[in-house]
């Protein structure tokens, strides 16, 4: 149930090749992106598009900037205030940062899932059905329980809280608060998910489910994944960008970059040389 | 219709544009929620707002001036020798007419006044009407506009989001128009008070006897202002509480932070949360009632006069409604040294007193401190406890065991009564509570100092 | 280690030093809520003289009128004396006749006056009534006046005890529960006198406050603590806050009189004004508790909610508001509680009339609880003592009551993050 009344008219996704020239256009890019807290610079001019349908995985060791990348995406830096912005990130080809542009708006279309699962203290029914009740998607209560149970059952949960949704959403294990706030996320029906770390505080059988549901998720939406797990970057992601100490090193294939990096300090970071 | 019922009505109004934008919100998209940029609701609050906000502004205008410009017209309209009587023999007459016109008063009234009274009803049954009509016309042009305006690409949201955080930042002025307040009302006064009485009497004169004469051929009683045996009554008193409270106080707290099982503060912190909220006046009346006589009593046993109205039994009272003030504020900032400070001491080998003694509270002394200078500022400001228990005559003396009067005894003193409002009698009184108003925010400006000085310290 | 027993015993005399800090403390509480509990039991009975009533057509209507205003306007004293003399039929003259009236309180006419009006059938009829006896009367039976004195320098005379001890021996004398005291309002006659009409003007004025100060303090909390940017005016607003939370209660009371009498020219003695004061005191208090629960609430949650596109507002009012309620209800009813003990700033605007009649709108004269109080403990009448004991009780209470859900609230809200 897409949103079709957005005040900006997006363009058609440009037709931008893909790192290595494979088919499959451009939905998300950025231009000389810098990104100053105060007077500290955290990112210097990252240029870097991610395809359409496909999982583009941030890599790098701690501090390297690729969280605050990911937070440019979807304009959360604008909630910390000592951070400034040059460059321009662009959904679709329309730059977000452009002081026309409905921020609300924009994170519908662009959904985030967090390191440590944050469910609201609400119902497990409630948490889900949040998002599409403030945007407006639903006209009636059937609408609305269609549109939380298919979300539940797309992350796997709703065999499991079937007979549970009053209860509150802070009852669950970690790996099934991680997939509720990823049903959340999906509820508002984004384009495009990015991930912070979502593994990071699970145990590994959580993690294994929740990147199962990222290839099944795939196929509907783009997604952009922080980890520093450089396993689960081989095996989940389809192009993956190497960052460090701010600066964008390399991009590409997955395979590529794991098999065969052109930097030789993305080799380094790769084979473990340094952490 | 009176202010009360159109207020009423005009929110009722604003309810009434609620439910039609909502619904007409549903009929521009043709009953398809999912159209709209905001939700139904916002639509029906944006029309509410414009329905009822202006209208209600309006209003409270009115109600502001409305007294203000009666009053002149009625009086206006009065003979000319009337119009020139002094200011509170026409606001004397002014009340007459009034009562009149409510049917309120009992004598018969002579013609001029008759008239006058009738005047006033009609002025203020014009005036009603054509509020009614200014109001409630705004309300309904507000709503049919909006309503027409409203259409699914208009983004409400936005605009009722403005509208709310308006109003919020209003309310949150309203705290520093009311110090404005404070400071201009106590200034202003006090400054009449000046021209009666000179500022350097009034600091260092000796003598406290405000009474004035009532007519200009009374004899005797000059008064004079001098509140410097004021100023150390209060002073008097408040040591002795804290004399009281603060070795009391303190040590509760060390004994609850420190020493206490977890059971034990469960009872005794709320148990003195209940000594906090006992309202003054009842420990005034404990004070008058039992403790007063109680000293004066086992003063005269001990062959001491003791005036019934002592300073030690105000002063004792005070302590001990200030006892969990000081042992809640100095809690806090023992709780706050941090624990390696004490696991240092301890491994040493040093016990709990000695620790105490020597880490702890030597590093949350600027704490303790700063609470001892609000728990100060406090009994200065205590009123009821004083009113009840001390004296009312003015004596500077340091015997405790002596009556004396406080600067808030006195603003009560010379407020409460039948006094006309601009003697200098009552203006006294302002020039007093200005003097309390500067001391207290000087003590809770350099507490508050203080601790935010020694917290930074640990943060 | 020869300083080790020394510091032991040191050690030991700091703790005994620190319980007996506490246990003063708190001996003072008991002290204080135990005398006036004391003093105050006795205002809960009273003395009444009950006795066969003549209701005399001739005192009640003597020109046989028939009208409502006649009733009301008759001398029931007269009718009470009338009973009295049936049981005393020797007392004659002038005087005598004058003292043993005086036995009983003019509400035993009063009562009998409420009786006609609302059943006039009983015209011509005799009934027996319980009257209340006069405040002497009331504290010789509570045994604050002591009939060793001699009379000269007693409030009742010989004769007085003489008739007293006949109705007593005859059972007419008995002791009750004193509804009155919490029916009635003030009254001159300690025996009469009651807290209701300024526990109703307490009602009242606690309303106005509470309508005020919630409302603003939660939204002037909700933009400094959410919205507002750090920068110097919103620090001074900070400050300024800060500082009015610890003005003394009095600093209002003039403001109230300065701008709220003088200059808007509002009623003296009104509930309005009251609450207009108590409002203006309470904000501060409210909006540095309620900045405090909604700092509580962690941002892991607040971010959640941008993440889904929630603006600013939504984000405030979906999540952070309740779940920062119960900390914000708290702190609103311990403010309350204040406002309900607070006397000093409320005689400032004029709340010290003697109010008789129960307020029956926001712009009446009226007065609070707590300024009762203080107008009965000024009161020479000794009777004066235990209801002012009893008042002040009823507060406590009240007190101790609200405290105490604002605890048991706090208690079982709260949220460990």
């Amino acid at each position: 149930m897409p949103n079709t009344t957005t005040p900006i008219s997006m363009t058609g996704p440009s037709v931008k090749a893909a790192p290595n020239g494979a088919p499959g256009p451009v939905k998300l890019e950025t231009r000389g992106l810098d990104v100053f807290y105060g007077d500290k610079q955290a990112l210097f001019s990252v240029d870097l598009a991610m395809p359409e349908h496909e999982i583009t995985a941030l890599i790098g060791p701690s501090g390297c900037g690729k969280s605050t990348f990911l937070r440019c995406l979807n304009r959360m830096n604008d909630t910390i205030a000592t951070c400034a912005i040059s460059g321009e990130v662009l959904v679709d080809g329309q730059n977000i940062y452009d002081r026309e542009l409905d921020v609300v708006e924009l994170r519908q279309r662009i959904g985030m899932v967090f390191q440590k699962p944050n469910p609201f203290p609400k119902s497990i029914y409630e948490n889900v059905a949040y998002g599409p009740r403030i945007h407006g998607f639903a006209a009636s209560k059937s609408e609305l329980d269609e549109i939380v149970f298919t979300c539940l059952e797309k992350t796997g949960l709703l065999e499991e809280v079937r007979d549970r949704l009053d209860a509150t959403g802070t009852s669950l294990s970690g790996g099934q608060q991680q997939r509720l706030c990823i049903a959340r996320a999906i509820a508002v029906n984004p384009d495009i998910i990015l991930m912070d770390e979502p593994c990071s505080a699970l145990d590994p059988i959580a993690t294994a489910r929740i990147e199962e549901l990222m290839e099944d998720l795939r196929g509907n939406y783009t997604i952009v994944i922080v980890t520093h797990n450089m396993q689960q970057a081989a095996r989940v992601s389809q192009h993956t960008a190497f960052f460090h100490l701010g600066h964008l090193v390399e991009w590409g294939d997955t395979e590529q970059i794991f098999t065969s990096p052109a930097q030789e300090r993305t080799q380094g970071y790769i084979t473990g040389r340094y952490g | 219709m009176n202010a009360a019922t159109l207020t009423g009505t005009i929110l009722l109004l604003a309810m009434a544009g609620f439910y039609m934008g909502r619904a007409r919100s549903l009929q521009t998209a043709g009953g398809d929620a999912k159209k709209l940029h905001s939700l139904p609701g916002y639509h029906g609050t944006y029309v509410a707002f414009w329905a009822g906000l202006p209208a209600l502004g309006i209003l409270g205008l009115w109600v502001g001036i409305e007294p203000f410009i009666i009053k002149q017209l009625v009086i206006s309209g009065l003979p000319a020798d009337m119009q020139t009587l002094p200011q509170n023999r026409l606001a004397l007459l002014y009340n007459d007419i009034q009562n009149i016109a409510v049917g309120a008063s009992s004598s018969k009234p002579d013609a001029v006044l008759r008239g006058a009274a009738d005047h006033y009803s009609t002025l203020r049954a014009t005036g009603i009407m054509a509020i009614s009509a200014l109001t409630l016309g705004m309300g309904a042009i507000g709503l049919a506009i909006t309503r027409a305006r409203i259409a699914p690409a208009l983004r409400t949201r936005p605009r009722v989001e403005r509208l709310i955080m308006v109003l919020l930042i209003i309310s949150s002025t309203l705290a520093v128009f009311t110090t404005i307040g404070i400071v201009l009302s106590l200034i202003f006064e006090s400054l009449r008070f000046f021209e009666h009485v000179s500022l350097n009497e009034f600091l260092f004169g000796l003598q406290w006897s405000p009474q004035t004469a009532m007519r200009a051929d009374q004899v005797g009683s000059s008064g004079s202002f001098g509140a410097v045996p004021v100023f150390t009554g209060t002073l008097l008193i408040t040591a002795i509480a804290m004399l009281v409270a603060g070795p009391i106080g303190l040590m509760s707290a060390i004994y609850m932070a420190e020493y206490a099982s977890p059971t034990a503060r469960g009872i005794l912190k709320p148990a003195l949360e209940i000594l906090a909220g006992i309202p003054t006046v009842v420990f005034g009346f404990f004070a008058a009632l039992t403790v007063a006589p109680a000293i004066r009593d086992a003063g005269a046993s001990l062959g001491l006069s003791v005036a019934s109205e002592s300073a030690l039994a105000a002063g004792v009272v005070m302590g001990i409604m200030i006892i969990p003030f000081v042992s809640s504020l100095s809690d806090d900032v023992i709780n706050a040294v941090p624990q390696s400070l004490r696991d240092g001491s301890y491994a040493i080998g040093a016990t709990r007193s000695e620790t105490i003694k020597k880490v702890i509270i030597p590093a949350a002394l600027p704490g303790i401190v700063g609470s001892f200078l609000l728990a100060i500022s406090r009994a200065i400001g205590e009123t009821m406890i004083v009113v009840m228990a001390a004296g009312l005559a003015a004596k500077l003396t340091a015997n405790p065991l002596e009556a004396v009067t406080t600067v808030t005894v006195q603003i009560v003193t010379l407020l409460v009564g039948d006094q006309e409002f601009d003697s200098p009698k009552t203006l006294a009184a302002f020039a007093l509570g200005l003097a309390l108003f500067c001391i207290t925010l000087a003590l809770n400006l350099i507490a508050l100092k203080i601790v935010r000085k020694y917290r930074e310290e640990y943060e | 280690m020869s300083n080790l027993s020394k510091r032991h015993a040191s050690e030991k005399r700091f703790r005994i030093y620190g319980i007996a800090a506490i246990g003063a403390a708190v001996l003072a509480m008991v002290v204080l809520i135990g005398t006036i509990t004391v003093r105050a039991i006795p205002a809960f009975v009273t003395t009444e003289i009950s006795m066969d009533v003549f209701f005399d057509p001739e005192i009640i209507d003597p020109e046989k009128t028939g009208k409502r205003e006649e009733w009301l306007q008759a001398d029931y004293n007269a009718m009470v004396l009338q009973s009295l003399r049936k049981i005393f039929p020797r007392v004659r003259n002038r005087r005598d006749r004058r003292n043993l009236l005086r036995i009983m309180s003019s509400g035993g006419g009063d009562r009998l006056r409420n009786m006609v009006v609302s059943q006039p059938a009983i015209i011509g009829k005799t009934m027996t009534v319980a009257m209340p006896a006069s405040d002497d009367i009331d504290m010789l039976m509570k045994g604050k006046i002591s009939r060793d004195v001699p009379e000269d320098a007693r409030r009742l005379s010989n004769k007085q005890l003489k008739w007293l001890d006949a109705l007593q021996a005859k059972g007419h004398v008995h002791t009750t529960f004193n509804t009155q005291f919490f029916t009635s309002g003030d009254s001159r006659e300690p025996e009469l006198a009651g807290i209701w009409a300024s526990v109703v003007g307490s009602v009242l004025t606690l309303t106005i406050t509470l309508l005020l100060s919630f409302p603003l303090g939660v939204s002037a909390a909700i933009y400094l603590e959410e919205f507002a940017p750090k920068n110097r005016w919103t620090d001074l607003i900070e400050v300024n806050i800060n500082n009015l939370a610890a003005v003394p209660s009095i600093v209002f009371g003039l403001l109230g009189l300065a701008v709220f009498l003088s200059f808007f020219g509002l009623p003296r003695s009104a509930p309005l004004v009251g609450g207009f004061v108590l409002a203006l005191m309470t904000l501060p208090t409210i909006i540095i508790t309620a900045r405090a629960a909604m700092g509580a609430v962690p941002p892991s949650i607040r971010e959640a909610a941008v993440g889904l596109g929630a603006s600013p507002l939504q984000v405030v009012s979906h999540h952070v508001l309740p779940l920062a309620m119960p900390g914000i209800l708290t702190g609103s009813i311990i403010g309350m509680a204040r406002a309900l003990g607070e006397t000093a700033p409320l005689l400032m605007i004029g709340m010290v009339a003697f109010i008789v009649d129960i307020p029956k709108s926001f712009t009446d004269t009226a007065t609070v609880l707590p300024v009762q109080v203080y107008l009965w403990a000024d009161s020479p009448e000794r009777a004066f003592v235990e209801k002012t004991a009893a008042a002040t009780l009823v507060l406590i209470i009240f007190l101790i009551a609200m405290n105490g859900l604002a605890v048991y609230l706090r208690k079982k809200f709260e949220r460990r993050w």
